[in-house]
């Protein structure tokens, strides 16, 4: 038995008897982030980093959830555990597996190149490392962020010169706090749609300063958008929630974006390629800084990156079944009924 | 070459009609002479000739990108296109370039004639001197695929705009037989009336589909109804002693079918005609895979010709006795072209297109649902008062199609899709039952909503069977109704038919896989419909 295996519940070590980012309810999960695929209702106890758990407690409301410090090791029958920034969203962790001399990584989701707000990715020298591989085909290759929020602002002033409404669709946990951490804010009100707004205020409460944003609410009317920017969830878009937006550009902030397919299958008037997940450069880079020598990959090319690994690296890798599921152009189930109703707080 | 690459992005960014002429106006006012003709040669149908093959472009790129064939391969898989996904994988440029369009192309041109490995550090050359867009650009135009979503018609537009010359004109001049190294901007759309074209082709006039049914269309004696063909729409030109053929595109096809040839002594002067290229022998039409057999081919054999000759099913006159009379009422053009044909004996290459007499609506729903048996895609519906309008105008021409034959299907396969729908499983193939076992028979990949291919893909993602590449097999779980135009028999197919136009109808949740129709059934619409769609 691996230290590491994954199993139809998740991904296990039995030494420990503990589950990272289990699927399935199980006794004791360790949990890499917020994102609704990697920490799921139904596990009698979670552990997370400090500044994961809030999201994860609006999440999941009343749940056992135990936290720790970045980098601190917790023993568990022995084998130890740590967790080491991921750089995907405030609070995400890759975490580290360390028993009888052999060392393992969890990575979840990363990305290396720091976004100004989650907590810079830090490689982890270890054996063996998941990997995820959302982006791994060598297409997927991202702008520098300061360069895509210059088109963002640059979109976003022209619109409000021609009187219309910006809106952009992101992820209601991490992009949407990305976007309004890197934009600019002095160019016009900025508005967020209540999925998003719910977020934003357990990120504020733990103490990140976002610029001033304004949740859409019935009381307001179709000329206060006029030149502002909206940030909604993917799935608003499509809804009559759109509808109170008289003139509306349409963006979306997404790594797809980067295929001019996808751009053109989602109707939006813009794409921007903004991406919480490695790119295939910083793929490379990271599995380089392991010095794994077994990597195993999980989600979106899994196969194909492992194969990619395999011939040209030299590393023993494979790709294991998960049911992770990426960076989803639609929005996740549960963020989209938190959005619906936008009284909550 | 970042001018046009800039134009490129602009126009993919709207789909407002409007938006595109002012764009592309801009982009003329803002170029050289030499980059507008190119610009208008491109966005008419004259692209420059393939100078490379796509494997050798493949193999560059991932060389170049320092990734091997299969894994460029597998990229280009999921970006759906080629062009782009070689501008993808390569890495950051090393130098830039101020060189415009007609540079590039005429740089694409002069590969022809270069030896392979001059062509690969040409190529590759030019590539590191170019951004993302202009690599996607030069890309499309160096295989031969540069398409945009800008008509001709848009751009002559655009053109007028730009230089004040009424569209009309503009058009005339842009028609016929030119390309950039014969011609100039300036002589070519500047300069006033240029040579006298005898091939000189009228606009088309497109018809719309009809979505209900006929009786909405008024009382029924002011139409006239004929059978819809299925060739190759095409207008025929008889002018000063020669034959010129057209097809729908504006494009000059007289080569393709020796077969009008001895018109030209047997039909007057002054004649235009407007109909169907049409595979026929025997009396009856052939398929239409016949007839697209016979285009693909650079050369028109005699065993071609012997196998899939083409007639003219005309259906209408537009030009008689040297005068247009498109502005006449259809019914007496109709008139005319039946004495026309009647008096002139034209060997049977020319036939006037059969109307379909009626007098009440209720006729021609029969009419349309026995369309196969008489080798027709369904009805044609003409105003008899409607003038020969150009383009595609709404009201008096309508296209109303057959129902399509169905079947229902299992799937047992699933493939990513390409390009726009390369995060879901979108083709998929399927299969009927043949006693117990599951035999294939046709691939489908377009019909449902991107709701339902959202669910399927997460489906597959949960049952997959086996992979083969980027094929997974699939649990046969899932029944669809699969809609197609026509069904023949094929060698080629395990189960010996091929279907036309095959297409996802509908996602049939309620229906068992083993209450999936058979090969059987199969065989009997081919029986039934065999080379009548
Ligand atoms: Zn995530
Ligand atoms: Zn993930």
């Amino acid at each position: 038995m691996a230290l590491l295996e994954f199993t139809d519940k998740g991904i296990y070590c039995e030494a420990a008897d503990v589950y990272i980012d289990p699927w399935r309810p199980v006794g004791r999960a360790l949990i890499t982030h917020g994102h609704a695929d990697h920490s799921r209702w139904g596990h009698q106890h979670y552990l997370c980093t400090t500044t994961a758990a809030p999201v994860i407690r609006h999440r999941l409301g009343n749940i056992k959830l135990s936290t720790t410090p970045f980098g601190e090791t917790t023993s568990i029958n022995g084998v130890k555990f740590s967790f080491h920034p991921a750089g995907h969203i405030i609070g995400s962790a890759q975490i580290r597996v360390e028993h009888k001399g052999e060392v393992w990584v969890a990575s979840g989701d990363y990305k290396v190149r720091p976004d100004g707000i989650s907590e810079p990715f830090e490689p982890v020298p270890c054996h063996s490392f998941i990997t995820e591989s959302t982006f791994g085909l060598p297409v997927y290759k991202w702008k520098p962020q300061s360069e895509v929020f210059e088109d963002i602002n640059a979109w976003w002033r022209a619109n409000r010169e021609a009187g219309k409404t910006s809106v952009l669709t992101a992820y209601a946990l991490g992009k949407a706090q990305r976007l309004l951490n890197g934009i600019d804010p002095g160019i016009g009100p900025i508005f967020t749609h209540g999925a998003i707004e719910n977020t934003n205020a357990v990120i504020r409460k733990q103490g990140f300063a976002l610029p001033p944003t304004i949740r859409i609410s019935q009381q307001q009317k179709s000329q206060d958008y006029a030149g502002a920017l909206v940030i909604a969830p993917p799935a608003a878009t499509g809804s009559n929630w759109m509808r109170r937006f008289k003139s509306a550009s349409v963006g979306i902030a997404s790594g797809w974006m980067a295929l001019r397919g996808t751009r053109r299958r989602r109707a939006a008037d813009r794409g921007f390629v903004l991406s919480d997940h490695a790119d295939w450069d910083e793929l490379n880079e990271a599995i380089d800084a392991t010095g794994a020598e077994q990597v195993v990959a999980t989600h979106g090319y899994a196969s194909i990156f492992a194969r990619w690994l395999r011939e040209e690296k030299g590393l023993n890798a494979w790709d294991a079944q998960t049911e992770y599921e990426g960076e989803s152009l639609e929005q996740d189930k549960a963020d989209d009924q938190e959005g619906t109703n936008e009284t909550t707080v | 070459m970042r001018a046009f690459a800039a134009l490129y992005t602009r126009l993919d960014q709207t789909t407002k009609t409007n938006a595109k002429v002012a764009y592309l106006a801009e982009y003329f006012a803002q170029t050289s002479d030499e980059d507008r003709l190119w610009t208008v040669a491109i966005l008419s149908h004259r692209r420059p000739r393939r100078t490379v093959n796509t494997t050798l472009l493949r193999e560059w790129a991932a060389e170049l990108s320092g990734i091997p064939l299969w894994l460029f391969e597998e990229s280009y898989h999921v970006v759906g296109d080629l062009s782009e996904a070689i501008a993808l994988a390569l890495p950051q440029p090393t130098q830039s370039s101020e060189a415009g369009l007609s540079h590039w192309v005429e740089y694409i041109k002069s590969l022809g004639a270069e030896e392979e490995a001059v062509k690969k550090a040409r190529v590759q050359s030019a590539w590191l001197q170019m951004e993302h867009t202009e690599r996607l650009v030069f890309n499309k135009l160096i295989t031969g695929g540069f398409r945009i979503g800008v008509s001709q018609k848009l751009m002559v537009r655009a053109l007028a705009q730009y230089t004040g010359i009424a569209e009309n004109n503009l058009a005339h001049r842009l028609m016929g037989q030119w390309t950039p190294d014969s011609t100039t901007f300036e002589a070519l759309v500047l300069t006033e009336d240029p040579l006298e074209d005898v091939s000189k082709p009228y606009p088309f006039y497109l018809a719309y589909a009809l979505e209900e049914a006929p009786e909405s269309l008024g009382p029924p004696k002011a139409w006239l109804a004929e059978r819809k063909w299925d060739g190759i729409r095409g207008q025929l030109i008889v002018r000063k002693g020669e034959v010129f053929v057209w097809s729908r595109g504006e494009e000059l096809v007289t080569d393709k079918f020796p077969e009008y040839a001895p018109l030209a002594g047997l039909l007057p002067d002054g004649t235009v005609l407007d109909g169907e290229i049409l595979p026929f022998k025997d009396g009856v039409p052939l398929t239409f895979n016949e007839l697209q057999t016979r285009i693909g081919r650079k050369n028109v054999t005699q065993s071609i010709l012997a196998k899939a000759p083409v007639i003219l099913m005309a259906y209408d006159l537009l030009e008689w006795q040297g005068e247009d009379i498109r502005a006449r009422p259809f019914a007496e053009r109709r008139q005319l072209l039946e004495r026309l044909l009647s008096d002139t004996h034209t060997q049977g290459i020319v036939q006037p297109s059969p109307l379909v007499p009626f007098t009440e609506w209720q006729a021609l729903h029969s009419e349309r649902e026995h369309a196969r048996q008489h080798h027709s895609e369904g009805l044609m519906l003409k105003r008899k008062a409607a003038p020969y309008l150009s383009g595609r105008k709404k009201g008096d021409w309508w296209k109303w199609k057959a129902a399509p034959l169905t079947i229902d299907a299992v799937m047992i396969y699933a493939q990513r899709g390409h390009g726009r729908r390369a995060n879901l499983y979108t083709d998929f193939t399927f299969a009927v039952w043949d006693g117990n076992t599951l035999v294939p028979f046709t691939k489908a990949y377009s019909g449902l909503t991107d709701k339902e291919f959202g669910e399927i893909t997460a489906w597959v993602r949960r049952n997959t069977k086996e992979r083969f590449g980027p094929v997974r097999s699939v649990e046969p779980r899932h029944v669809f109704e699969i809609a197609f135009e026509g069904i023949r028999k094929s060698a080629r197919h395990k189960s010996g038919v091929a279907l036309r136009f095959p297409r996802m109808l509908r996602w049939r949740k309620d229906k068992p896989v083993r209450e999936a129709n058979t090969l059987e059934d199969l065989h009997q619409l081919l029986a039934a419909y065999e080379g009548n769609g």
